[in-house]
């Protein structure tokens, strides 16, 4: 299954690179909630895939009798997830005051903070 | 959105899922669950509730502002953290307290980690509200 | 300035200008109460740890030679303090003037008693800083700034490289403690790394001591107010390159590279600098010259290793110090009594400014190398010491009696022409005498310069003979400093001098014509140094314009191109491909979740729906979401599905106000965008296949496993790692969440006017 997903994560990846270059910003926020989804499968992938066992203590045992899913990336991909939402929040909320002050949704527009140099006076 | 039945069955809904946030938080420990999952569920059912009735009333459903308690819950987390100190631990060590009888006996578990998880669990409730209802009402 | 000076007073400027005399004068009777025991031959060492890890530490060395320099920098200080608080009186900026020469004095006095290389390094530092506020202490002129911003560039690239320098010495060396590392010269000077570390310490030796063809800066820097530039020009700012070389002198000293580096350098810097010393007819500008002679004859010296070529050092470096610093305290006072410096201008100041006068003629007599003075020794110490260079002797000796004339010739334009010479025009202001404060300092100094020549033994054994062994690792004995050393090659170059100077002094109006005329065809490195910034600051537009194009889609193109490059020349040139992967483990269940992730990518990609967008990448999270129920993570499973919703009521709210994805008629296809896209998904799918074909560490895991109940008390492995094993990290986790969230807030509540309307509602969601 891993080289399966080795390869979902490759085309997750190139679909999210393809969006974030859009000239649409709202894209980019497509782009940037794949991207994470792929960062978050390549961590859990590359700590190996153990089918059915959740990282659990079984009640009366000191540690997991049988081999149990690696519990390390599983711990940092729902931190990633939570933060990968909290960045996905700001960008959303960045773009649309951007696009409620500038009127647009396409960043080559966006030349509040570097004027292109025809328009600099 | 004025739908009576939706009305209703939010009410109901949004309780039920704010209690069942606060069982995944507290069995997060030994069972799936914990801090980041409870406070999802919790912020959920509010979301729902913002939907079905506007911001304003779940503003008033939940009387504390959303950013007030992401930042309360910052706090506990961090405290939770500084008292291993006192005992004399590295900071962030978890301190544990068995209530009426030793670990092996079953005794009630208390501890630093348990606050840390309210912790956690109140700053992922409180932020999500801040978005969401910051989303409703400006936008 | 002018209009402080016309106010100039005895009274100076309150508290704020008498702290600063007694802080330098107290130390320097500290430091005097160090020279019996330096002059008896101990060193004294004080240390404090500084970053103990780096082997960095704060100590400081007393030796003849720190010590000379300590109570050049403490003493001249402290006459300059005093000169100031009346040059300056009344000014409204007094306090911070002082403040700026009190911290420059206090970070010369650190650099040259430092011990430690970055401690040395950090004082030089704070001596280019300082001296750049004192240089641009007018800063309300265009030349003012230029001046110091000048010097602030070309001393501190040279820094740069000398920190560069220390570095590589101080690992070569195994410490950074200077006294260790000059214990073992000559390990250094075998090192493989030796030619290195000279250059780059030579680089910032020479910037700052103003060694051609960095010397341009020098004379600008005559923009700061009249007694910073006797102190800077005098003891201090650029003697700290003359004292750099002199330190490291027992420890680097004696190789050929040294020898003629610091010999061509310093002897053409002398000659060239005396010939535009004469070119100038401000005074001030005059002696900044001859300053940059005396730099380069320090230097000169400072490439020999023979006991004439030190002793001369050692006397010249007083020498200097005591007359320049006197001189230009006159000129300050002739700026002061007349509201001019134009050598052409001035004259017949002998009657109204009587002291002035005195203490001029004594600093000029021993500046030229006149008899009883002890320029007199000094010079005569040079031509010993000249005599004995290991080459070109002749064309050394020459070059130091052609400066030396000139310097004759320079001494008399500055203190012989004005005060004893009819005026040549109006001078702005009637002349009068200085007050006490101003007159202070340049008698003080000339008085000095006579009473060392007539009595130098004082000097010998206090200053001299220790600089002397600190100069040579204690090798060798100072030569004696003395008057009458009878009918030698010395005396006699010293009288060919004298006619020199003298011829050149009488036809000086005339040479000043030629040489403006030779000066203005050649060369012009102040104009090559505006050039050169010209260039800099074109090319850093032009840089900017290339890579700052103001456009999010050419930034993200370049960080992902720099990706596929990076990432996949190291898959080429390490040869990583694994082949094609074993795939017969795989169920129809897995091929399904993949097919769901996949199809709601792409279908997120290419549809010009928002609502087909949005529900797309719902069902690829839910895909992911499976992946994760399916291999075991149930915690993080249902954090994602909880996450993909409040991502969909998010953008969902968003999309109410949002316009529809494409302007209509546009294109949607970019082929160059997909070729980029699929390359780096190539290079991400090889790079992961690659890491899963390494074994697996498990020690990490297992322990966590192992640990989770009996040290932790969860059975939920993944929720003990992060509320107890990591939970500093998930600390720092939700402050983020928080972060965000408020942010964001933040965002949409600020300026609510704006937001309530967009700004354009023409293409306003339909």
């Amino acid at each position: 299954m891993e080289p399966l997903l080795a390869l979902t994560i490759g085309v997750l990846v190139a679909t999210s690179v393809y969006l974030m270059l859009a000239r649409n910003v709202l894209r980019f926020i497509f782009g940037l909630i794949l991207i994470s989804n792929a960062a978050n499968l390549t961590i859990f992938t590359a700590g190996r895939l153990t089918e059915g066992q959740p990282p659990l203590v079984p009640e009366g045992l000191d540690a997991p009798a049988v081999v149990v899913a690696n519990a390390l990336p599983q711990a940092l991909v729902l931190t990633a997830i939570v933060i990968g939402f909290g960045l996905f929040a700001f960008a959303l909320v960045l773009m649309f005051r951007a696009y409620s002050t500038l009127g647009t949704l396409y960043s080559e527009d966006m030349r509040l903070a570097e004027p292109r140099e025809d328009r600099a006076s | 959105m004025n739908s009576i039945i939706l009305l209703a069955g939010t009410r109901a809904l949004s309780g039920l899922l704010l209690l069942f946030s606060l069982y995944m938080l507290l069995r997060g420990h030994n069972e799936p669950g914990g801090g980041f999952i409870g406070g999802l569920i919790g912020s959920t059912g509010f979301v729902l509730y913002a939907i079905a009735c506007g911001a304003e009333d779940a503003r008033r459903a939940l009387r504390v502002p959303p950013q007030n308690i992401a930042m309360a819950g910052l706090g506990i987390a961090l405290l939770a953290g500084l008292a291993s100190v006192v005992f004399g631990d590295p900071l962030f060590t978890g301190q544990w307290l068995f209530i009426g009888g030793t670990k092996e006996e079953g005794g009630l578990p208390f501890s630093s980690i348990l606050v840390f998880d309210i912790g956690v669990y109140l700053v992922v409730f409180g932020s999500v509200l801040t978005l969401v209802f910051a989303m409703e009402e400006e936008i | 300035m002018s209009a402080a000076k016309t106010e100039a007073s005895a009274s100076g400027n309150g508290w704020v200008g008498l702290v600063p005399v007694a802080l330098a004068a107290s130390l320097f009777v500290w430091f005097l109460s160090f020279v019996p025991q330096i002059g008896a031959g101990e060193v004294v060492r004080l240390s404090w740890d500084w970053v103990p890890s780096l082997g960095i530490a704060l100590s400081f060395l007393f030796d003849g030679l720190s010590l000379t320099f300590a109570l050049l920098i403490s003493g001249i200080g402290t006459l300059v303090l005093l000169y100031s608080n009346t040059y300056l009186a009344g000014h409204p900026q007094y306090a911070r003037f002082a403040l700026f020469l009190t911290s420059f004095m206090l970070a010369m006095l650190g650099l040259v008693l430092a011990d430690n290389l970055i401690a040395i390094f950090v004082f030089w530092e704070l001596t280019t800083i300082t001296s750049y506020l004192l240089i641009g202490f007018g800063h309300e002129t265009y030349k003012g700034r230029r001046s110091a911003l000048q010097a602030l560039f070309v001393t501190g690239a040279g820094a740069l490289a000398m920190l560069a320098g220390f570095i590589l010495l101080g690992f070569s060396m195994g410490s950074f403690e200077l006294s260790e590392i000059l214990a073992q010269g000559d390990a250094l000077k075998a090192h493989a790394m030796y030619l290195p570390i000279l250059i780059l310490i030579l680089a910032g030796t020479f910037t700052k001591s103003a060694q051609f063809p960095f010397h341009f800066w020098l004379p600008n820097a005559m923009a700061a107010p009249t007694p910073v530039s006797a102190f800077l020009h005098s003891a201090t700012m650029v003697k700290g390159g003359v004292y750099l070389m002199a330190r490291l002198h027992p420890g680097m000293a004696g190789t050929d590279v040294w020898f003629w580096t610091l010999t061509v350098a310093g002897a053409f810097t002398a000659v060239f600098a005396s010939f535009l010393a004469l070119r100038q007819t401000d005074l001030k500008q005059a002696l900044a010259y001859t300053t940059l002679m005396a730099l380069g004859t320090l230097t000169l010296f400072l490439g020999q290793t023979s006991a004439y070529a030190m002793t001369a050092f050692a006397a010249f470096l007083i020498v200097h110090s005591l007359y320049k610093a006197g001189l230009f305290l006159v000129v300050g006072c002739i700026d002061h009594g007349t509201g001019t410096r134009e050598a052409d201008i001035l004259g017949g100041l002998a009657r109204a400014m009587p002291v002035t006068a005195a203490a001029a003629a004594l600093s000029a007599l021993s500046m030229a190398g006149v008899p009883p003075f002890l320029g007199f020794i000094g010079k005569e110490l040079k031509y010993a010491g000249a005599l004995e260079v290991q080459a070109m002797e002749t064309v050394v000796v020459g070059a130091l009696v052609l400066a030396n004339a000139l310097m004759l010739a320079v001494a008399a334009v500055v203190a012989y022409r004005p005060f004893w010479r009819p005026a040549g025009g109006a001078m702005p202001h009637t002349p009068h005498e200085a007050p006490w404060p101003m007159l202070a300092g340049p008698v003080i100094l000339a008085v000095l310069g006579a009473f060392f020549g007539l009595f130098p033994g004082v000097l010998q054994w206090a200053l001299v003979d220790p600089t002397v062994a600190a100069l040579t690792g204690g090798d060798l004995h100072a030569k004696e400093l003395k008057l009458w050393a009878g009918v030698n090659m010395p005396l006699i170059l010293s009288a060919v001098t004298v006619a020199l100077g003298l011829a050149i002094y009488a036809g000086h109006r005339s040479l000043r014509a030629a040489l403006i005329r030779a000066t203005d065809a050649g060369p012009n490195f102040d104009r090559g140094w505006d050039r050169f910034l010209e260039g800099l600051k074109a090319l850093a537009a032009w840089q900017t314009r290339v890579l700052q194009s103001g456009q999010l889609r050419s930034y993200i193109f370049t960080v992902f191109a720099t990706v596929l490059v990076g990432l996949g020349g190291t898959i080429l040139a390490r040869g990583v491909w694994q082949g094609f992967p074993d795939l017969s483990g795989v169920t129809w269940m897995n091929v399904a979740l993949m097919a769901l992730i996949l199809i709601g990518a792409i279908m997120a990609a290419i549809t010009r729906s928002r609502i087909t967008a949005i529900a797309s990448l719902g069902a690829s999270g839910i895909g992911v979401a499976m992946i994760f129920i399916a291999f075991g993570a149930p915690d993080v499973a249902i954090t994602q599905l909880l996450v993909e919703t409040l991502v969909v009521v998010l953008v969902a709210y968003a999309l109410l106000r949002l316009p529809q994805l494409d302007r209509p008629g546009e294109r949607d296809w970019r082929p160059w965008d997909a070729v980029l896209a699929l390359g780096v998904g190539a290079v991400v799918t090889v790079t992961l296949l690659a890491v899963l074909a390494t074994p697996f560490d498990r020690r990490l895991t297992t322990y966590f496993e192992t640990a989770s109940w009996p040290e932790a008390f969860g059975r939920n492995i993944v929720n003990v790692i992060l509320v107890d094993f990591r939970a500093l990290d998930t600390f720092g986790e939700i402050a983020v969440v928080v972060i965000a969230a408020l942010s964001a807030y933040a965002l949409l509540r600020t300026t609510t006017d704006k937001a309530a309307k967009p700004a354009t509602q023409k293409d306003k969601a339909s």
